[in-house]
């Protein structure tokens, strides 16, 4: 699974360049980033300097123009849509600003959903289902639907559904975004938890100071580049 | 990967929201509906035609006509050519005599109760031995006529559709009188459309002594047909072609049955692209409010193929639905619904029944499931084609 170091995500001279009619835009040029197994980045910028574009990268939903996207020593960016699909169902987690819930399944059902891509039973895809909101401390909103919780609890009942599978890497783009800031910090301990407790390794887009404190490292994305350090 | 399970569980999404939208769902189902109630309604009239004409003939029945007319209105035969076809070979022999009715045939006005404007109607002058070569004649009302008098009696088909043929009422005819005697039934065949009246009544009231249309007989057998047939044609003193019954009532019905289907076909192809269209347009707003639901499935790690196939079955089972509305819909306003129309072989009118049949019903859902196919596909495929990353960017 893990390569010889301890780098999980390897990104290399990646270049993405959007087309929106004659225009060219360019948004990522000639970037690397290596994050560690384990590790808790989170990834800021202004917005609309590309933090979500990288942040699909390295998920598989999307494909570099130039370089190369490595996770856990594959090459995702070489394999073909279907494998790709595979690749993300048992890889990643995704946790996403809106939450992303479907409003006609309940909570359960909504975690429930990644474990239809395995060959787990129902009783044990509900099992799985029960512990992954348990762990985001939900267990009494099992029957609910998404528009009768809050937003903090539907953003829990997400992160439930980005681990319910048990994936290589957490990605959530601005998980707090949407959210007050008390709910907002319940969702970045949450988040640390998983990350200290699990040793889940999580990549984080935010453009929140405030929220960054709390990765283990913090990189910059600035005019399609990386810097460690924030730019002045 | 269990493929089925996500087809399936994204079809649910699917239906289940469909709640949230369904005034663009419901008028899918409905155009689909109107087209099917339309074609079964169409194709409905021209089963019915078909199966008058289809019951009034059989195998072992013959018509005979003047060689060169294809129908009882250009055809004319002498009593002496009628006495010749009666005495033929294969004519089934009764204690009345052979089983040959000698008939003529006029066309009088009467106005239809629907409209109350004048149609033809076939007024039939038959011998003694029509009963037995129809076979299936019945009296439901009254008595037959009396030979030599003017008396007729009428098919219960033309009594529904035509004004004044009532048991015991007098029908005026030029100069002269009838009195109704009766009404009749022939198993549903197209007698009765029909007047009857006694044949040398009749000659003698349309001034025609000796003129006859046709012949119709009853033979031994089917087999015997061929026989009866060579016997005519090989005779040098008459002029003359035979078919059975059973054949020529589907020569006489095909042009217009073939008419009939012809126009219902080409109304339900227009209605058809209108409701493909509603279809189209309904799949196409499903999937695009569903936009980023459907980019959130993918992003989990679900297929194209599940997206496409869920999103076909929902237009599919929209379509059933509109199938199952239209068709069921036809079946109860149509099946049975008497009607007449022309019979474009001898310009009278013809009563028969709407027959909305199994088979009808069948095409109908069949052609809800296509239309349900074809308006779902496209959808289908934009929804599949979605980029991820872009479609997660709608709000
Ligand atoms: N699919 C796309 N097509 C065209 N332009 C895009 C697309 N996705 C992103 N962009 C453009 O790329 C730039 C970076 O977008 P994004 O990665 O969403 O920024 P961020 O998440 O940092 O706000 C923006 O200018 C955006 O308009
Ligand atoms: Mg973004």
């Amino acid at each position: 699974m893990s390569t010889a170091d301890s780098s999980l995500v390897r990104i290399r001279d990646v270049t993405k360049t959007f087309h929106r009619g004659s225009e060219d835009i360019h948004v990522l040029s000639s970037l690397d980033l290596t994050v560690a197994k384990g590790e808790f980045l989170a990834l800021m910028g202004p917005s609309g300097s590309g933090k979500s574009t990288l942040l699909n990268l390295i998920g598989g939903l999307d494909r570099p123009t130039h370089g190369s996207v490595e996770i856990g020593g594959q090459r995702i960016d070489q394999l073909t849509e279907r494998d790709l699909a595979a690749w993300r169902a048992e890889h990643v987690g995704f946790v996403f600003q809106f939450y992303n819930l479907m409003p006609v399944l309940t909570a359960e059902r909504n975690v429930e959903l990644p474990l239809l891509l395995t060959h787990l039973s129902k009783s044990q895809r509900r099992q799985h289902a029960g512990n992954a909101l348990k762990a985001v401390g939900l267990s009494h909103r099992l029957k609910h639907y998404p528009r009768t919780l809050s937003g903090g609890e539907q953003q829990r009942v997400g992160i439930a559904r980005a681990i319910v599978s048990d994936p290589t890497i957490l990605l959530c783009d601005e998980p707090t975004g949407d959210l007050d800031r008390k709910s907002g910090d319940e969702i970045l301990t949450l988040l640390q938890t998983l990350n200290q407790e699990q040793g889940k390794t999580i990549i984080m887009v935010t453009h929140d100071p405030h929220a960054s404190i709390r990765a283990s490292r913090t990189v910059h994305l600035d005019k399609g580049q990386l810097a460690t350090t924030a730019p002045e | 990967m269990n493929w089925l399970s996500q087809i399936l569980s994204i079809a649910v999404f699917n239906l289940r929201s469909i709640p949230a939208r369904l005034g663009a769902a419901l008028s899918a189902v409905i155009g689909i509906a109107g087209v099917v109630a339309v074609l079964t309604g169409v194709l409905a009239i021209a089963a019915g035609f078909r199966k008058v004409m289809t019951v009034s003939g059989s195998e072992d029945t013959a018509i005979v006509l003047r060689a060169g007319s294809d129908n009882e209105m250009n055809s004319g035969l002498s009593r002496e050519e009628a006495r010749l076809i009666a005495e033929a070979p294969g004519v089934l022999r009764t204690a009345e005599g052979p089983a040959a009715s000698s008939e003529l045939f006029v066309i009088i006005d009467i106005p239809k109760r629907s409209t109350g404007t004048d149609a033809n109607v076939p007024l039939r002058g038959v011998s003694s031995a029509a009963y037995n070569v129809r076979g299936n004649m019945e009296m439901v009302q009254g008595r037959r006529f009396e030979a030599g008098k003017n008396e007729v009696i009428v098919g219960v088909g033309a009594a529904r559709a035509f004004r004044g043929l009532d048991a015991g009422s007098q029908l005026k005819i030029g100069p002269d009188t009838w009195t109704i005697t009766g009404i009749f039934t022939s198993g549903g065949g197209i007698a009765e459309s029909e007047i009857w009246t006694d044949a040398a009544v009749l000659q003698s009231a349309y001034k025609r002594p000796d003129g006859f249309q046709s012949v119709y007989v009853r033979l031994e057998s089917e087999a015997a047909f061929t026989g009866f047939k060579d016997a005519l044609t090989s005779n040098p003193q008459l002029q003359i072609k035979t078919t059975t019954l059973a054949e020529h009532y589907a020569e006489q019905s095909s042009g217009t049955s073939g008419f009939i289907t012809g126009i219902g076909i080409f109304i339900a192809v227009l209605m058809a692209f209108g409701a493909l269209f509603g279809a189209l347009n309904t799949m196409y707003s499903a999937v695009s409010a569903r936009t980023r639901e459907i980019a959130t499935l993918r992003a989990i790690g679900f297929g194209r193929g599940p997206v496409i196939v869920s999103v076909l079955v929902e237009s599919l089972i929209l379509a059933l639905a509109g199938g199952v509305l239209g068709a069921g819909l036809a079946w109860l306003a149509f099946d049975g619904y008497q009607a007449a129309t022309m019979n474009f072989q001898t310009f009278s009118q013809v009563t028969f029944a709407f027959a909305v049949t199994p088979a009808l019903l069948f095409t109908a859902i069949l052609t809800a499931s296509v239309l349900g196919l074809v308006g779902g596909l496209f959808p289908a495929i934009r929804a599949a084609r979605m980029p991820i990353a872009s479609a997660l960017r709608e709000v």
